[in-house]
């Protein structure tokens, strides 16, 4: 049996009247890598973001039924509690406009870490995590932004593994990157997974195939409002799924 | 995404699948013709035809790499490809029976047989019909026929015991005949390894069309 990490249960999520995603249950296995695929608008981004509130910021959100993390409610916790607990890393790399350490150590300090070896210890491990460090070691004060694509995205991990999440969100993390900085990031994911809960949505299907252990496909129904429509492992999606529009889906014939 | 020439790639591999499957039929039933009507330039015309099947199987290889390497198939469409790729090689396996067979039938030459051919054809004729069928079922994605088609292999291996026995005993009745019994023998062989060869089909056939492995042997 797979521990859970997250899980939802009847969880919809409305922009006002319209709902966006329809009585979603799911359970999000611990140090597992977990993929959402479904055509553009389908809710995965949507589905990917309720699991560190970040839906909140938008106006006239509202949610019906629970979203779990270690079998807690997580919208009876403090957001920013929640949010050092589950990370995220978004599609394009964003760094701070700052140096490669002050970085990686924003987000301990905002947490209360004064003590500079402490700091210096969380940076080196992060990037070293993040299979950053070695490019990276003897130019830490440098402007992250004078890294590369790639190195940026992989600061961006690092930055959120810092303050020791139990969940990394990542939303489509390499469809910026070219292959190689791609590839590197596939492989970072796999071994983050020993420490970490990841969860991914990605529209590029043969990265879903290679990266992730367990996924989940979503569409929209007749009301525009993004239903799970199958889940299982990677494996079993995509060599014999059990339902005819994810078939359809993976193997091209409509999205 | 439009995946029009990928439809048409996925139909044309079943209709080149179809096209090695009708020539080995074809082979077959005539090396075992040849063989009844002791037709040595016939039997050369199925060695050489063995040739073209080879080439066709090599062609329908070649083309499931590439569908592989360039559209990255899944699900069905992996199964069917897959599937192709196994089926291609029991084909072209029952196309090298087929040639064993003609082969043997020149060895033979110009001597009369050592009895009139009975069990052959009848093992041949079953063995042609399981090959027709599965073709259909692979076409049509007949599941049900894919599973009843193997329960006919039965009947192949009654009729092969009984074309030993029978050849055993003409052996011991004349030890001259041993040379062409041991021959025919081996035919016997061939035609009852096209039967299995056949199973192999249809349980692949059933993997295309469920996902579900099967073993009927």
């Amino acid at each position: 049996m797979e521990q859970i990490r997250l899980e939802t249960s009847e969880y919809s999520l409305f922009y006002r009247d319209f709902r966006a995603l329809n009585r979603i249950n799911l359970e999000i296995p611990a140090n597992r890598i977990t993929a959402f695929i479904g055509p553009s608008g389908c809710g995965k981004s949507t589905l990917l973001r309720s699991f560190n509130r970040m839906n909140e910021l938008i106006p006239g959100v509202r949610t019906e039924g629970s979203v779990l993390l270690d079998g807690s409610d997580i919208f009876r916790e403090d957001v920013v509690h929640l949010r050092k607990k589950v990370g995220m890393v978004f599609q394009r790399p964003n760094p701070f406009p700052k140096s490669i350490y002050d970085n990686v150590t924003y987000g301990p300090r905002i947490h209360g870490v004064r003590n500079r070896s402490q700091l210096a210890q969380i940076a080196e491990q992060s990037l070293v995590r993040a299979a950053l460090w070695d490019e990276v070691k003897d130019g830490l004060n440098k402007p992250a932004m004078s890294l590369s694509g790639g190195q940026q995205q992989r600061l961006c991990i690092a930055r959120a593994i810092a303050v020791e999440p139990e969940v990394i969100l990542m939303d489509e993390p390499a469809s910026a990157l070219d292959p190689v900085a791609t590839i590197k990031i596939e492989e970072l994911m796999n071994t983050l997974k020993e420490s970490y809960t990841i969860v991914i949505v990605t529209h590029n299907m043969q990265q879903a195939a290679r990266v992730s252990d367990f996924t989940a496909f979503l569409l929209t129904d007749e009301q525009r409002a993004g239903n799970m429509v199958e889940f299982g492992t990677t494996s079993r999606i995509f060599t014999s799924p059990t339902d005819r529009r994810t078939e359809d889906y993976i193997t091209g014939r409509f999205g | 995404m439009s995946r029009d020439q990928y439809q048409t790639d996925l139909q044309d591999l079943k209709n080149q699948m179809t096209s090695v499957v009708e020539l080995v039929k074809k082979n077959l039933k005539d090396s075992i013709r040849f063989l009844a009507s002791r037709d040595m330039k016939g039997a050369d015309l199925v060695i050489q035809s063995d040739e073209q099947v080879n080439h066709k199987c090599w062609n329908i290889e070649e083309r499931c790499i590439r569908l592989i390497a360039t559209q990255q198939p899944v699900a069905g469409d992996l199964r069917f490809i897959f599937s192709v790729l196994q089926i291609t090689n029991e084909v072209e396996r029952i196309g090298d029976y087929a040639k064993g067979i003609a082969r043997i039938s020149r060895k033979i030459g110009g001597d009369p047989l050592v009895k009139p051919l009975v069990d052959i054809p009848r093992m041949a004729d079953i063995a042609i019909g399981m090959m027709e069928d599965a073709q259909k079922a692979f076409c049509e994605e007949d599941e049900e026929s894919a599973r009843e088609i193997p329960t006919r292999d039965i009947q192949i291996d009654v009729l092969y015991r009984q074309v030993h026995r029978e050849l055993l005993t003409f052996v011991m009745e004349r030890p001259t005949n041993m040379e062409q019994c041991m021959q025919l023998d081996w035919i016997a062989h061939n035609l009852e390894r096209v039967g299995d060869r056949v199973i192999n089909i249809c349980e692949r056939i059933i993997f295309t069309i469920s996902g579900e492995v099967v073993d009927f042997n």
